[in-house]
């Protein structure tokens, strides 16, 4: 270094001064660490440019009051039709039949942990939620038909082999770890001082539970279920094998019925020609599932806002 | 009205306790459910799939024969495509969380970037299919190979990675950063030396939660187009002649176990809904483990939190 | 305690030790609360004087680990309240207790105040309706609230809250009323009103009240003890503990040398 330079001596210290290298390599590193953040908005741009670009030239050879009008979902066939609602009627039932499970459970399992188990029951339980989360799909699927529906056989012999009604309750304990450990934390997050209020008028734990702890949890609750919603209309495997893959327009949980995740699967396994129209339904029901999704997450931000915590 | 008489009051409370009790054995049951079905999962495909634990299974190519169909491609295809998952997601993720924790600026670009991630973390998995589909495949070139299926994986598991890097780094005291920097360190030396390796274990347990969903993952990997049916192995990786040889298995085709399963469990041929099991139990250890092991980590952390 | 003078008994305190886990907060307590009249406990931080409150509602079953031995007992059944055979929830539904921070539930106004009511089955509108009125005047807060019964509590201002809380507690007419420093978050215009009510509601109710702040207890109370590490140190009326302590420690605390 220049210490001993004689006319370096009016500067401040040599050791103080700026030392511009560092300050390179520092404004770089800084630059690289920025656009890794970035792949994230990349991706998001990425999932809209695929899916609108491809859409718009589905759109061009199919209008769009006839994709939300036809009632028949036939794209691979001479007298091709393009009714979403077919795919859309299959989501929506199995996303009922599973939240009308997982709600319910996940609600009562989030309620049991957070006011009523002592802490060596939740050591236990919260493990094996993670666990049921953690399971692959497809196994969910393959427990969905082979050993749900043939028990579900039992109690209505009437069921056909592949169903609405059995992969929307295996997806509905699929979403159960999800909706339960949300709706945990929100709730464990309500304070104290709201439940000793409650107790001191001599309520008992339920009726805190209810009347204080949910309401005062609401928002995250609620979030918990939106999420739960996103999950259920997204989810493919457990549809693609236990409730058939053939579009039907029905709303009626005992019938096999594609959804819109099934069909692009289904249609993913065949072997269609880059840039067929057969190839573009796939992200036109893509882009319908994406809006799909959307709209529940602004409803979940919006709900949030209106219902902000208030403890 | 009257004041409640003891006898009242305590006919009050019998029922709120009988209703206590009632929801107590309620919440039990639906725990029991939860339980039930991870149990009857697994011992169903142990059951089903017993006769098929033998090494064969493990290192024979999928066949017409139930018999002789084995998981060998599968395993291996899911190995590799764990590896470029890891290697993309992990640096990308844990920059990124970095990046968002130590670096960021409240402005409108970190919080796009905020909300960008947590509705990332909601869109359906096999909206990244296509997108893969779209991209990867098509428009990079990539084709229906180990690279592109990786990347999509990666980019599905990245929120969750840098979620577990931020929370990680959020744990970290603010006195270990102004130590550092009281010591004349830069900000990316308080990183390197600091931050990074104290988050060390949260990260890894975000990593490998990260990972156990994605060896999980079927849908993204079907719609980018993965074969169902391979039997040949793709070469080994980074053994091809160097330099362009090295990266030959990244472009090769492959199968994944996910895949394999579905595609025995959707065969009419009960013969291969045995197979079916066997692999999906595989699979089931597979992901268990590596979850348990992320259960079992946040646990000794928990317990040996330094500051 | 020689004060033979002294009003009905409400609740006694009879060698009362309480434990959280194996530390020991309380320890050998014995001491009267009068019937419908104010008592107040003073002491440094730490001293147990929230402890002992707490116990009054049995607040510490709430946690695991606690244990209390002796006995409280609430006159004119001669109840222990500590016994194990006694229910805490039957206990909370005589004895009513206001907290350090306001609290009301993320209910309406309304439904604040009808909670214990409802709790105790009653849901016919014209009795809450009018049970609600009745509280929210005695907490003298039917004023400001009369028009917005139907809002959320939270609108309210702190003062307002505690007032409110204060009405909560008044609905289900309790025997005995806890306040836990309830004007320590308060600024000292909404300390005032409370304070004020204090003193309008021992006409009712008989009151227990821990306060950081001596003036407060000389202000508002007939009785006055002094905690310290967990002992009663001394009790009497406050007049006397305050004007001329028998115990050295008391008065290093009342003059300032302590605490």
């Amino acid at each position: 270094m220049s210490a001993n330079n004689p006319s370096d001596l009016p500067v401040v210290s040599d050791r103080l001064a700026k030392n511009a290298m560092r300050n390179v390599s520092e404004r770089l590193i800084e630059g690289l660490l920025l656009c890794a953040a970035a792949v994230s908005v990349l991706t998001t741009l990425g999932i809209v440019y695929v899916l609108v670009s491809e859409s718009f030239h589905f759109f061009q050879n199919v209008s769009i009051v006839d994709f939300l009008t036809d009632t028949q979902w036939t794209p691979l066939f001479d007298d091709a039709h393009f009714g979403i609602m077919v795919l859309v009627s299959g989501t929506v039932v199995s996303s009922f039949v599973a939240l009308a499970v997982a709600i319910p459970m996940g609600t009562i399992i989030a309620i049991y942990l957070s006011e009523f188990a002592n802490s060596k029951v939740r050591e236990v339980a919260k493990p094996i939620l993670e666990l049921l989360g953690g399971i692959p799909t497809i196994v969910f699927g393959y427990f969905a038909l082979l050993v749900v529906t043939p028990l579900l056989q039992i109690i209505l012999p009437e069921l056909p082999g592949f169903s609405l009604l059995s992969a929307g309750l295996v997806m509905g304990i699929m979403i159960v770890p999800y909706i339960a450990s949300l709706s945990e934390d929100a709730m464990r997050a309500v304070p104290m001082s709201l439940r000793e209020g409650a107790y001191a008028m001599g309520s008992t734990r339920l009726y805190t539970a209810i009347h204080v702890v949910v309401p005062a949890a609401f928002s995250g609750l609620a979030a918990s279920y939106i999420l739960g919603i996103s999950r259920a209309v997204g989810e493919t495997m457990i549809l693609a094998v236990a409730a058939g893959m053939q579009p039907n327009l029905t709303w009626n949980p005992m019938e096999p019925a594609a959804t819109i995740t099934s069909y692009i699967v289904q249609v993913a396994l065949g072997d269609l020609p880059h840039g067929s129209i057969g190839y573009q339904t796939i992200f036109a029901a893509g882009l319908t599932l994406l809006l799909i999704t959307l709209v529940f997450n602004i409803l979940g931000q919006w709900l949030r806002a209106k219902f902000r915590e208030n403890y | 009205m009257q004041p409640l008489t003891t006898e009242q009051i305590r006919a009050v409370i019998a029922r709120g306790k009988l209703r206590d009790t009632i929801f107590k054995a309620l919440g039990i049951f639906c725990l029991a459910i939860a339980l039930l079905v991870i149990v009857a999962l697994i011992a169903d495909m142990a059951i089903k799939g017993s006769e098929r634990f033998t090494l064969d299974f493990f290192l024979n190519f999928a066949s017409r024969r139930a018999a002789q169909a084995g998981i060998l491609s599968a395993w291996v295809g899911s190995l590799l495509v764990m590896l470029v998952t890891a290697l993309a997601a992990v640096p990308l993720g844990v920059a990124a969380g970095l990046y968002l924790e130590e670096y960021a600026k409240r402005n409108w670009l970190t919080h796009i970037i905020e909300v960008n991630i947590s509705n990332l973390a909601a869109v359906p998995s096999i909206v990244y299919g296509l997108l893969a589909l779209g991209i990867f495949v098509y428009q990079f070139g990539f084709g229906q190979s180990i690279l592109s299926a990786g990347l999509t994986l990666a980019l599905l598991i990245l929120p969750i990675i840098i979620v577990s890097t931020r929370e990680a780094i959020r744990a970290i005291p603010a006195m270990i950063r102004e130590g550092s920097m009281a010591v004349g360190a830069t900000r990316w030396q308080t990183c390197r030396y600091h931050i990074i390796p104290y988050a060390m274990p949260g990260i890894l347990t975000g990593v490998i939660i990260g990972l156990a969903r994605a060896i999980g993952e079927t849908a993204p990997i079907i719609t980018i187009g993965a074969l169902t049916f391979i039997a040949f192995l793709p070469p080994a990786p980074f053994t091809g002649e160097p330099p362009a040889g090295l990266f030959d298995w990244v472009f090769a085709p492959f199968t994944v176990m996910p895949i394999q399963i579905f595609n025995w469990t959707s065969r009419p041929d009960p013969a291969f809904e045995i197979n079916a099991a066997a692999a999906g139990f595989v699979l089931m250890v597979m992901v268990l483990s590596m979850n348990a092991v992320a259960i079992y980590l946040r646990y000794k952390m928990r317990k040996n939190i330094k500051w | 305690m020689q004060i033979h003078d002294n009003p009905a008994l409400k609740a006694e305190a009879r060698n009362l030790n309480f434990f959280y886990g194996e530390a020991k907060a309380l320890k050998n307590i014995n001491m009267p609360i009068y019937d419908k009249k104010v008592t107040a406990l003073i002491g440094p931080s730490g001293c147990g004087k929230s402890t002992y409150l707490r116990s009054f509602n049995r607040m510490h079953d709430l946690y695991p680990g606690n244990r209390y031995e002796g006995e409280i007992r609430f006159f004119p059944d001669n109840t222990n309240l500590l016994s194990s055979e006694v229910d805490p929830i039957e206990v909370r539904m005589r004895v009513g207790m206001v907290f350090q921070k306001p609290n009301p539930f993320p209910k309406s106004i309304y439904e604040n105040v009808a909670y214990g009511l409802r709790v105790r089955g009653e849901n016919n509108k014209r009795v809450l309706d009018d049970k609600v009125e009745h509280a929210l005047k005695g907490a003298a807060i039917w004023d400001e609230a009369k028009d917005r019964l139907s809002e959320l509590a939270s609108n309210l201002s702190g003062g307002q809250q505690q007032r409110l809380c204060i009405a909560r507690a008044l609905a289900t007419d309790p025997e005995l009323l806890l306040f836990d420093e309830p004007t320590s978050a308060l600024d000292p215009i909404a300390t005032a009103a409370i304070e004020e009510l204090v003193h309008e509601l021992k006409k009712r109710v008989t009151i227990l009240i821990v306060t950081h702040n001596m003036q407060q207890a000389a202000r508002v109370s007939d009785y006055t003890a002094y905690m310290y590490l967990g002992e009663m140190i001394e009790f009497g009326k406050t007049d006397e503990i305050f004007i001329k302590p028998k115990d050295k420690r008391t008065e290093d605390y009342i003059t300032g040398r302590m605490g």
